[in-house]
């Protein structure tokens, strides 16, 4: 028998008896910055292809959710903060190695460019507007005669986002379960499939929808393909991460993860998005309330597990 | 110069009085600490084995938690120690998460709080607190860089161990074995 | 139930605490400093102090922050108790001090509707009431039916007024429920008491017998450092002990005994040194008296007999032995300290010191040194009025051997089955906890029934309080003046205990309640002082030292004047024996009718389904009166049950599984106990550390943490030789449901 006890009583909160020093508040930011850079990504890429007609959703349209998004995950982000009125700590350096730092800076950088990008659309959708400040109006201005080169330095940022949201968890090599490089393209892609989901859902043309399910499709192919790899390179991997693979491979992980997140967050929706495609009526809120559903769980419980998931001496 | 501290798992009784001490020493709050006590027992009755540690922040050389601080409020002082600058830690838990042997926790008061090796006793000349106090004298506090240190002298006549040491921390608390 | 005079009251409708809160002033004494940053610690203060934690009396410095507050305690580095360094419970020794469910203010048993509580009044008219029941005992039954039950610093005040008084009936649980078997024991044969702090040359020994003495465990802190030094010198360690306690851990062999069957095993040892001529022949024709005897009573104490009784292999029964005799002198057999198992306690320790006495380790290096202690001159007073009897009469001869007082014949004593003239009608318990501290609650609790005055003197609502007529709150020792500690060493020393802070609420110190209480006993001419601080420093003086020069020193070491460390070569020597020799054959058990030399009785064996309840030490805690310290609390906050985890796995429990205890005679355990399962323990014992279970509410942070050992000990094997309380001889089965039991008010 080989028992391991803590014989000096320690308890510390959020430290024992497992580690949970975040709660909902990280994986709720890290799902909203991923949508927040799916969203954008796409908007800048067909912004770019010269689409902005064919797909006005995806250019125009769903942008005006992401400030909104950006706003309420970086209030997640205070919410976790234990000492919020030094918050401003994190914008008096930047710390090239804490992807805590780079995280919000670029969330500094991406969401007034976010913002921007709406305005510039804001007639669109209020056609007879006129700004009450100057500035604004200016604004509105610059991104119009600057749009590529906001679209590329978006593109960038939503990528840097995007991939951010995975990285924040696999640059702490104290967890096994986040020791991985994989995580950083893995929450990219899902990020990016939460946007795409969320466009297909908000498009009323039948060209975009048809467009982003398949984008979708490849995209949940993807993430599959890379969950498979994450495991494989876990049972590869030293006993820590066997460990932690194990939380998913039979211990109190497995049916939240396969079946809520893979199943029902990954292949019923591409299931549902290939009989849409093979012209089978399904209402496009289906797979897309899935998709993002089962994009939020996987960050509850990569968070929540990766904390639990330890190094053993 | 290099801190480091070094542990006799042969002559530790498991008292738990590194735990106390460190605790009237720093004000740690009651129901925190910075340092800790695990037993290991392995095998079968009557052949069993028990390894006492006393453990707490390692001071890594190669600080995952200093690396993750997006304020800079974990940083490196002299002699390789890892603080915590209390008026600039925001709370976000980035280093908590990064430490493999979770020798952090967040103070009350909001900051995130760890073993600091107790400097302010260092710079009187005084061993840690713990150190000073463990009845059994199982731990040994020096300059590693100093050949001529007990510590030094130690590591080099015994066997020893760090924890985790795949992890890549560099943990500078040394357990004799 | 018949209902008793005194309800045990748990908690009470008047509340402790109504009238100290209603307080302002010493409401915002109640709060605690927390947190901030340490402080430079040049700007505080330090006050000397000797720790009440245990037993030991540490020498140590309370520090004190720039408001006054009490910031830590650490060791003086000139204490030979412990040497610069505190055990975890002395260093949490500031949690007494914090601790917010303390006693607070006087309280007294009143009766309203039917229902016994306690209500807060003030001291004067406690002491009132005292002494008026005091004075009426005296006049029915004389003054020597007050009896005091004292363990700690604060019995010394009241063994004053008691002998002032005109009682002499003083006890303390530190003898039949302790260490008395040993004193006995070892008296018996080298014609000296063992005595604490135990004179054994630990630092210099080099093979280290531990009899289930768990040093580590039992943290007396400059035997657990000395222990620890010699291990950096190489020291190996034979640990006897059913369970791996954490010595048997860092020992060289771990002999995993059958409980109650060492006398075997050390008439083994015996038998191996003589057959094999590994004794030290020259001090034993020197010192010892019976050598004959001995040889001719070991001759068939093979170890292949002890094997069979011990389950210790013979060959490691050979191997140890020699391992010992290779090392004398410098070997120890450790005499223990807590030594009332299992009846024929006196005998076990007599089989440890006769090996002693074989190995030549008594008066040499690394064995036992000769201590000495410093004289302190008392403090003049008229001299005490004399008594017409005293435990010993009531005794009329039995337990004749018995150096000190024996707890449980107080009971006894106390008790309605007493027929004899010589009754106990009154109480004071000041500083133990009798209830947990001495077994067979039962009687103990009939005993209290008969009672006409039950005092206790607590600082904390342990459960001995809810049974008293009247509790009295006492200071913690960080808040008072005590008597010099005078305790023998290697050189002799003494050391001061100074308040680091006002008493708390409304507390006080022995002296004090002492003093007062002598008022109206109109005994005040006893205590001719205003403060003990002045006694202190008069004594101090007569010895050419002041409480002044105290404050900065702590402890003060003077030079040896008698005898040497350790016997010279061939030094003639005589023993406090009646032969003056070290007696292997004991003429002063002979005389009493006992055995002159050891013999193996065997003990009951657990019946199926049962298992032997075995208990101890924690390092972090003292019997009970820790558990609800905040500081300690945290460190372990209840006692588990070690169970085999074969044992487990056939009675279907897991670790951290929530169970109750039910003992031989059907007593069940108060609370549920929570189970680790571990190697650590053998297949015929459970085990567990003392003093958690407590059932007083008012303890906030303990109440119903783990269950009381001292429940469960109802089968008490009283040692014929000096009246000790044998408690391992009690068997336990698990209960998986929580049992139904009728409703205690
Ligand atoms: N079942 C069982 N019984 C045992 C033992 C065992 O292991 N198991 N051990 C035995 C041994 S070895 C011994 S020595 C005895 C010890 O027996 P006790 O000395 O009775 O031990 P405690 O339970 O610590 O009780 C001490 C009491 O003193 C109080 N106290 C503490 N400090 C002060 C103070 O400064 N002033 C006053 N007035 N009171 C104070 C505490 O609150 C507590 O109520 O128990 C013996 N009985
Ligand atoms: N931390 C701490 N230290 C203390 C105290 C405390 O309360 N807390 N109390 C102090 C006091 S007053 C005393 S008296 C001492 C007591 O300390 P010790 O004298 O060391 O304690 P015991 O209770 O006699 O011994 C307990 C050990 O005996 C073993 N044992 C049980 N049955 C048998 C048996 O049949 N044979 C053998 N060989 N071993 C057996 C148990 O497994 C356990 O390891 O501790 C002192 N030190
Ligand atoms: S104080 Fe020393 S002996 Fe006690 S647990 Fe800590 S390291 Fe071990
Ligand atoms: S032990 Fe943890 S907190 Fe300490 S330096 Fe290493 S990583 Fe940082
Ligand atoms: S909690 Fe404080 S010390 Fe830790 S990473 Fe965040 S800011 Fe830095
Ligand atoms: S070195 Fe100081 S701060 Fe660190 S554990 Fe020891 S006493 Fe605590
Ligand atoms: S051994 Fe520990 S509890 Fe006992 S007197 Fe010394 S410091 Fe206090
Ligand atoms: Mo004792």
């Amino acid at each position: 028998m080989n028992e391991e006890i803590l014989i000096s009583g320690r308890m510390n909160p959020h430290i024992d008896p497992t580690l949970g020093i975040w709660g909902w508040e990280i994986p709720l930011y890290l799902f909203l910055g991923g949508l927040a850079a799916g969203i954008l990504f796409f908007a800048a890429l067909y912004s770019l292809l010269g689409k902005e007609k064919e797909l006005p959703t995806a250019v125009r349209k769903a942008t005006f959710l992401v400030p909104v998004i950006l706003m309420v995950g970086l209030g997640a982000l205070f919410l976790d903060l234990k000492n919020k009125l030094y918050f401003w700590q994190l914008y008096t350096t930047i710390r090239i190695e804490s992807p805590m730092s780079w995280g919000a800076w670029i969330l500094m950088l991406i969401t007034p460019l976010s913002m921007a990008w709406c305005l510039s659309y804001w007639r669109d959708l209020i056609p007879n507007w006129t700004w009450q400040v100057k500035y604004l109006e200016w604004i509105e201005e610059f991104v119009q005669k600057y749009r590529k080169a906001f679209a590329w330095t978006m593109i960038i940022s939503s990528v840097i986002l995007g991939i951010y949201t995975g990285i924040l968890l696999s640059a702490f090599n104290a967890r096994p379960l986040w020791n991985t490089s994989i995580l950083g393209p893995l929450f990219l892609v899902s990020g990016l499939s939460t946007g795409a989901a969320t466009i297909m859902w908000l498009s009323k043309e039948k060209l975009e929808r048809s467009l982003f399910s398949k984008i979708d499709l490849l995209l949940i192919g993807i993430e599959v393909f890379f969950i498979i790899h994450l495991f494989m390179g876990f049972m590869a991997s030293n006993a820590a991460q066997i460990e932690a693979a194990q939380l998913f491979l039979g211990g109190a992980y497995t049916l939240p993860f396969w079946g809520g997140v893979v199943l029902l967050g990954l292949v019923v929706p591409a299931i549902l998005e290939v009989m849409e495609l093979r012209g089978k009526h399904i209402p496009v809120a289906f797979p897309a309330i899935l998709i993002l559903v089962g994009g939020l769980v996987f960050r509850f419980i990569m968070v929540e597990a990766g904390q639990i998931s330890q190094y053993l001496y | 110069m290099r801190y480091a501290m070094l542990i006799d798992t042969k002559k530790c009784v498991g008292c738990s009085d590194c735990v106390v001490a460190c605790q009237n020493e720093n004000r740690v709050p009651i129901g925190y600490c910075r340092d800790w006590v695990i037993e290991h027992a392995k095998g079968t009755f009557p052949n069993v084995s028990i390894e006492l540690r006393s453990e707490r922040c390692n001071h890594c050389e190669n600080s995952p938690c200093v690396r993750c601080c997006p304020t800079g409020a974990s940083h490196y002082e002299e002699g390789g120690l890892v603080m915590v600058d209390r008026g600039a830690c925001i709370g976000c838990g980035a280093c908590v998460q990064s430490c493999p042997y979770n020798a952090r926790y967040s103070h009350p008061d909001g900051f995130v709080d760890k073993c600091s090796f107790c400097n302010h006793r260092l710079e009187e000349g005084k061993n840690p607190s713990c150190v000073s106090v463990c009845p059994t004298s199982c731990m040994y506090f020096g300059d590693i860089d100093d050949e001529q240190s007990q510590l030094s002298q130690l590591l080099k006549n015994r066997t020893w161990k760090v924890l985790a040491p795949e992890v890549g921390t560099k943990p500078q608390i040394y357990y004799l074995t | 139930m018949s209902k008793s005079r005194r309800d045990f009251i748990k908690i009470s409708a008047l509340g402790f605490g109504g009238l100290v809160l209603a307080n302002p002033i010493l409401n915002t004494m109640i709060g605690q400093v927390q947190a901030g940053e340490p402080m430079d610690a040049s700007q505080f203060k330090r006050v000397p102090t000797y720790c009440e934690v245990c037993f030991w009396k540490c020498a140590g410095w309370v520090h004190t922050d720039e408001k006054g507050e009490l910031w830590k305690i650490e060791g003086n580095e000139d204490d030979p108790h412990c040497k610069g360094r505190f055990c975890p419970r002395g260093t949490g020794g500031i949690g007494m001090y914090n601790d917010e469910d303390r006693l607070k203010s006087p309280l007294m048993r009143v009766e309203i509707d039917g229902k016994q509580t306690f209500k807060e009044v003030s001291w004067d008219k406690a002491f009132r009431f005292i002494a008026d029941k005091m004075n009426q005992i005296s006049e029915e039954h004389g003054p020597e039916s007050m009896a005091l039950f004292k363990h700690g610093s604060g019995g010394a005040h009241f063994g004053k007024l008691f002998k002032a008084f005109g009682s002499r009936n003083i006890t303390a649980p530190s003898y039949a429920q302790c260490r008395g078997p040993r004193e006995v024991g070892f008296h018996a044969t080298f014609g000296a008491n063992i005595n604490s702090p135990e004179p054994v040359d630990l630092e210099n020994t080099k093979c280290l017998v531990l009899i289930g003495n768990h040093i580590g465990e039992n943290m007396h802190n400059s035997h657990v450092q000395e222990m620890s030094k010699a291990i950096d010198k190489g020291l190996k360690i034979i640990t006897v002990d059913p369970r791996l306690s954490t010595a048997a851990s860092k020992s060289k062999h771990w002999l995993p005994i059958k409980p109650a069957t060492d006398i075997a095993l050390l008439l083994a040892w015996m038998h191996v040194l003589i057959t094999e001529k590994l004794y030290d022949k020259a001090y034993i024709d020197q010192y010892a008296y019976g050598f004959e005897d001995l040889e001719a009573h070991v001759a068939d104490k093979t170890p292949e007999w002890a094997e069979k009784i011990t389950t210790i292999k013979a060959d490691v029964i050979r191997e140890t032995a020699r391992e010992m005799a290779f090392n004398a002198p410098a070997t120890l057999i450790h005499p223990g300290r807590h030594v009332t198992w299992y009846g024929d306690d006196t005998q076990r320790l007599r089989a440890m010191a006769i090996l002693n006495a074989l190995l030549g380790s008594w008066g040499r290096k690394g064995g036992f040194y000769f201590p000495e202690t410093a004289k302190v001159p008392s403090f003049p007073h008229p001299a005490f009025p004399s008594v017409s009897w005293t435990w010993k009469d009531y005794l009329d001869g039995k337990y004749a051997l018995a150096g000190s007082s024996i707890a449980n014949v107080f009971v006894d004593a106390t008790h309605p089955d007493n027929t004899t003239d010589k009754k106990i009608k009154g109480w004071f318990v000041v500083g133990t906890n009798l209830i947990s501290t001495i077994p067979d609650t039962k009687r103990t609790l009939e005993a209290i029934d008969n009672l006409d005055l039950f005092v206790v003197v607590d600082t904390m609502p342990m459960e001995i309080t809810g049974y008293a007529d009247i509790i009295l709150p006492e200071c913690t020792y960080l808040e008072r003046y005590d008597d010099i500690r005078v305790s023998p060493n290697r050189e002799p020393n003494i050391a001061v205990r100074m308040p680091a802070a006002k008493p708390k609420y409304l507390t006080k110190p022995s002296d004090w309640i002492v003093r007062k209480l002598a008022d109206k006993l109109k005994l005040s001419s006893y205590f001719n002082y205003k403060s003990y601080s002045e006694v202190l420093d008069w004594q101090l003086k007569q010895m050419g030292h002041s409480l002044a020069e105290m404050q900065e020193k702590g402890v003060i070491k003077f030079e040896r004047k008698h005898e040497n460390l350790y016997l010279e070569e061939g030094e003639e020597y005589e023993f406090g024996t009646p032969t003056g020799m070290i007696e292997l054959y004991s003429t002063d058990l002979e005389m009493e009718g006992f055995d002159p030399l050891p013999n193996y009785t065997p003990h009951p064996e657990p019946p199926a389904g049962y298992f032997r309840l075995n208990y101890g030490r924690a390092p972090m805690h003292t019997f009970g009166r820790t558990a609800n310290n905040p500081n300690l609390n945290e460190l372990m906050s209840e006692n588990k049950l070690w169970v085999n985890p074969k044992i487990a796995m056939a009675a279907g429990i897991v670790n951290d599984q929530e169970i109750w205890l039910e003992n031989q005679d059907g007593i069940k355990s108060e609370f549920p106990i929570k189970v680790r399962v571990t190697e650590r323990i053998g297949m015929d014992n459970v085990y567990m550390v003392h003093g958690f279970g407590k059932s007083n509410k008012k303890l906030q942070r303990s109440n119903g943490r783990g269950i009381s050992d001292s429940q469960l000990v109802t089968n008490v094997m009283v040692d014929p030789v000096m009246g000790g309380t044998g408690m391992r001889g009690n068997f336990v089965k698990f209960i998986i449901d929580k049992p139904e039991r009728e409703e205690i008010s």
